[in-house]
């Protein structure tokens, strides 16, 4: 499993300066990748744009979007906007999207919030084809476009995955919800008649140390306001210690998840450097580790 | 803080009593229109796990309650006059009279203000609270006050039960089923004192009917069930209190609170009492709400998150029981079709129904069960016929299976390529289906049944170990409007269905429809397009049994060429082979026929079934288990069921197991052995499908590796080499 961290491009308040010295530093290790959350109608940075600076400033670590709120985008401009920075950034690009879940998003976009659904089939639909045919370009090496990953949690998901992605974007919770899920992408894979297994990313929020533990409560409350009471869940799912990183991680590992994305919700370079040393040291442990049998992944 | 609870059950009693300990300067009264020590219902239970909760939660209750409840750690199943016990399943039972005097008796010791026999008719009369508690039962006023906000949706079941009680001593957890001429009835009976039981009577609404239920009194009705259920009485009375036919209301609610408003028990959630859990869901309720409330005590901003709180833990809880029910419910509104289950395997599935448990578990639970269960599986030979059972048996996956002229030593399919599938332990092997025409390939590297392929098969087979117990099967099939797209592994992205770019060859179907809006629009087959491929299918099967193949499996699902016929979403055929079902079935028909006809009647021939489009407007299930009947009579051996994919929106609600439920009807309502995948990753999975009768074969997947998938890549380039001389070879 690949540990990645997120950017504090989505926490009100922090400079956009803060998000390219994260970026900077993330280059450098132990991370896998640095991952973008995606809101129109909140005080944070625009995914692509942010990720776009990000490329120019990295040179090794993958970008994604984890997820994108697609919807909001017409096919062909998300096509050759994902494109386009897969191509800049020498096709370090993870689109990852999914419908999201705020109306407010939509209403801020002119967009429909009630034909969502049928909008992002749409969009799975079309976007291989414009990749593929280039036709409004760029091209990249990699004809099938950037690496497509699906999140969200209706039933009807997991056939998604299957037949339109290359692998399942998980919004977050304990080892076992994450488990659960992917066992349902892999089922629809397999039936699906797809070779090999989908992509597995699973995601956390960190916010180390106690003295910053209430802030980050408070931007996850925010954050996920709309959605009323469960916004407290999750804010009490917050990871504050080491060990509850450390724990997260192992379980994940266990479950067959491939990427772990770790967002901040304290948005200050200290955090970076907090979870880096963390991440570094499971990193390692794991490259010591003999190889495992018997893991269900 | 002042809190008014509204009913007096035992969610609401237990509620007052923990809020009013952790906080004795609250103001708590609950407020009940019935009195004290009226009894409705008789005895209720709880599993160990929730009396320890009970423990934590408030020692004198809990000690009051042990002393009270009779412990036992059986099921027992009478059914056919057999009775199959399994133990390992700790539960108390206690009168529900006691259990409301022993918390009736712990409020008032801590001054709790019980005001009983006190009809509320409107919220408004309650006067002033900062927070009411809706304890009020399934049709409470709270909860019918606060509709709009709480969002409650109620789903009556469609079975009738009555609630009786009885003198009759059990001493255990006890199903019965008696089936006379009205129908078939199901008692759940538990004891809850050393002398009563609680005495539950279910059946269908039209068995219900024909007995007369429907218009008899109470008297009549216990007349009625003493005469049926009188070899399980002997000598014991039912006894009434109100005792009415009813059904089950299951009641699910979006929201649990709102404003200073909180419900518990009953009043927000019902589970089908089968599973027997409706006084342990509410009291845990109770429990989740006080420590809740504990945590964010007094001021009124906080009382909002500690609902919230409340709400959070419960509701996925509840819920995940909800479902669990849910499953029990519909198990014993669907007993019928499980009637030609001998009692293990009835008693088995019983037990898993809800999916919760398994055989490990059960296994565990009760390692002499365990062992009746796997004695049973090899003790049934071909048909049915008994054997003796061994002594000694392995899990009921290992149990060898008769089918047709052919014996398999166990009961576990592995799908697998032709190079490793010969030396490993599975029963049956299943290679990747081998198209009957290169027209029919689904990409250009698809397996043709060509002299070519049975010639490398033949040699293949051949070469088996002497000793090798793995069955092997043939699977044909013809792409139909699926075909000509490009191999995964050849072209990226490497999805499903996507067009050849060049070199696609038309495509046959039986109406002009194309599979996805980028494919190809197929040829809507012509009589003679028909003939010509009925005849393809006959001589693949014919290379197939001369390669040396033990099985056949004709493929007839996933919106492939045969299957489209089946569905009225992609056959718009105006001829005799469209139209209605029967219509839609005949070309199906007339290739099972035909290759009936050339196949060894000893090797088993089977069939790869659609039994649902998952789409509106498609085939559906019901459909589907009707063709599984009518395929029986052409002689077919052996249904593997397949859901979706007949157009490329249908697809089937995945997750582990995700066939089962279709196998399970069409086996036991067809009455025709079945083969079932849908992604079981465990042997424990596939041996409770096994053992309840669920399926007679399963397909064991192997979870996805790197390795695996790099030897897939490995096999299909060597295989397309070979194909590239295939137009020659043929």
């Amino acid at each position: 499993m690949r540990i990645g961290v997120g950017l504090p491009s989505t926490i009100p308040g922090a400079p956009a300066s803060l998000t390219l010295d994260w970026a900077r530093r993330a280059d450098a290790g132990p991370f896998s990748t640095l991952a973008t959350l995606d809101r129109l109608a909140y005080d944070s940075l625009d995914s692509l744009t942010a990720l776009a600076a990000v490329a120019a400033v990295t040179m090794r670590v993958r970008i994604a979007t984890n997820i994108l709120v697609s919807p909001l985008y017409a096919p062909a401009a998300l096509a050759k906007a994902a494109a386009s920075l897969d191509a800049l950034s020498g096709e370090r690009f993870t689109l990852g999207i999914a419908v999201g879940a705020r109306k407010e998003d939509y209403d801020a976009a002119g967009v429909s919030y009630a034909t969502r659904g049928r909008r992002l089939v749409e969009q799975l639909d079309s976007l291989r084809d414009l990749w593929e045919e280039g036709r409004h370009g760029p091209r990249t090496e990699r004809l099938a476009g950037p690496q497509l990953l699906l999140g969200g949690t209706s039933d009807h998901v997991f056939a998604r995955v299957a037949r339109y992605a290359d692998g399942y974007a998980h919004g977050g919770g304990p080892p076992r919800a994450f488990a659960r899920a992917a066992a349902r992408a892999c089922a629809a894979w397999e039936d699906l008649g797809r070779l090999g297994a989908p992509l597995l990313w699973g995601q956390a929020y960190f916010a180390l140390g106690e003295e910053h533990a209430e802030a980050g409560r408070a931007y996850l409350r925010d954050y996920y306001a709309f959605t009323g009471a469960y916004a407290e869940r999750i804010a009490a799912g917050l990871l504050t210690t080491p060990q509850a990183i450390t724990q997260l991680v192992r379980g994940y590992e266990d479950t067959g998840c491939d990427e772990l994305i770790l967002y901040p919700a304290f948005a200050d370079l200290a955090q970076f450097d907090r979870l880096a040393e963390v991440v570094a040291r499971l990193v390692e442990a794991e490259t010591q580790q003999p190889a495992s049998v018997g893991r269900s992944s | 803080m002042k809190i008014t609870i509204l009913g007096a059950g035992p969610a609401g009693l237990y509620a007052a009593l923990l809020l009013k300990k952790n906080d004795p300067r609250a103001e708590i009264r609950v407020i009940e229109r019935n009195p004290a020590d009226a009894t409705y219902g008789w005895g209720v239970v709880f599993s160990d796990r929730t009396l320890a909760a009970f423990q934590e939660a408030d020692y004198t209750s809990y000690k009051a309650i042990s002393e009270s409840f009779v412990i036992w750690d059986t099921i027992a199943v009478r059914y056919r006059e057999t009775e199959i016990r399994c133990g390992g399943h700790i539960i108390a039972g206690i009168a529900r009279k006691r259990l409301l005097g022993i918390l009736q008796d712990r409020c008032r010791e801590l001054g709790v203000a019980l005001e009983f026999e006190r009809e509320i008719n409107d919220l408004a009369d309650l006067g002033e609270y900062d927070l009411l508690i809706g304890a009020d039962g399934v049709n409470g006023l709270t909860r019918r006050t606060y509709e709009p906000e709480l969002g409650p949706k109620i789903e009556p079941g469609r079975a009738k039960f009555v609630w009786f009680g009885s003198d009759l001593l059990l001493d255990c957890f006890t199903f019965l089923f008696r089936e006379n001429e009205h129908g078939l009835f199901q008692v759940h009976a538990y004891p809850f004192t050393g002398d009563h039981s609680t005495f539950i009577v279910e059946c269908g609404e039209e068995t219900w009917r024909r007995a007369g239920l429907d218009r008899a009194s109470e008297e009549e009705s216990i007349a009625y069930c003493e005469r049926l259920f009188a070899p399980d009485l002997r000598n014991a009375r039912l006894l009434s209190n109100r005792s009415l036919w009813v059904s089950f209301q299951t009641l699910r609610t979006a929201r649990w609170h709102t404003g200073n408003v909180v419900l518990l028990g009953d009043a927000v959630h019902t589970a089908h009492f089968s599973i027997g859990s409706g006084t342990k869901l509410a009291m845990e309720d109770s429990i989740a709400l006080a420590n809740a409330l504990s945590q964010y005590p007094d001021r009124y901003p906080d009382l909002e998150r500690a609902l919230s709180e409340y709400e959070l833990q419960r509701k996925p809880v509840v819920e995940t029981l909800q479902a669990a029910a849910h499953e029990s419910r519909v198990y014993f509104e669907t007993l019928s079709r499980h009637l030609d289950l001998e009692p293990v395997p009835f008693t088995f599935n019983l037990l898993t129904r809800s999916g919760r448990v398994t055989y490990d578990d059960l296994r565990l639970r009760d390692p002499r069960f365990g062992e009746l269960v796997d004695r049973w599986g090899h003790q049934v030979g071909r048909e049915g016929r008994r054997r003796t059972a061994p002594a000694v048996a392995a899990s009921p996956a290992f149990a060898p299976l008769r089918l047709a002229g052919l014996t398999l030593t166990n009961r576990v399919a592995i799908t697998a390529a032709e190079g490793d599938a010969l030396a490993q332990g599975a029963g049956l092997l299943l290679p990747t289906p081998c198209v009957v025409s290169t027209d029919g390939q689904v990409w250009r590297e698809s397996d043709v049944a060509s002299p070519e392929w049975e010639a490398t098969w033949k040699d293949a087979l051949k070469k088996r170990p002497r000793g090798a117990h793995s069955a092997i099967a043939a699977i044909l099939t013809h792409a139909g409007r699926r075909g000509a797209t490009q191999h995964p592994y050849e072209f990226q992205p490497r999805l499903p269905d996507r067009p050849l770019r060049e070199g696609a060859w038309p495509l046959l179907a039986p109406s002009a429809l194309p599979y996805t809006p980028k494919s190809q629009i197929p040829r809507a087959m012509t009589l003679e397009d028909m003939q010509r491929v009925r005849e393809e299918f006959v001589s693949a099967a014919r290379r197939a049994d001369a390669a040396g193949f033990d099985l056949l499996l004709l493929h007839m699902a996933h919106g492939y060429l045969l299957a489209s016929f089946l569905s009225p979403l992609t056959n718009q055929r105006t001829d005799e082979y469209g139209g209605a079902l029967e219509s839609r079935l005949r070309f199906l028909l007339e290739v099972f026929d035909a290759v009936r006809a050339i196949w060894p009647r000893e090797k088993p021939l089977g069939v790869a079934l659609n039994a649902d489009d998952c789409a509106p407007g498609g085939f559906t299930f019901e459909d589907a288990v009707a063709v599984a009947r009518i395929l029986k009579e052409h002689g077919c051996d052996l249904i593997q069921p397949l859901a979706g994919q007949t157009v490329p929106n249908g697809a089937p609600i995945y997750g582990p197991a995700f066939l089962t439920r279709y196998s399970d009807r069409i086996r036991n309502e067809a009455g025709i052995l079945t083969l079932v995948g849908g992604y079981l990753t465990t042997m424990n999975e596939v041996n409770t499908i096994l053992a309840a009768g669920r399926a007679d074969l399963c397909i064991l997947s192997q979870a996805p590796s790197t390795e695996r998938a790099i030897r897939e890549v490995m096999r299909s380039i060597s295989r397309w080499s070979t194909m590239k001389n295939r137009e020659t070879a043929l």
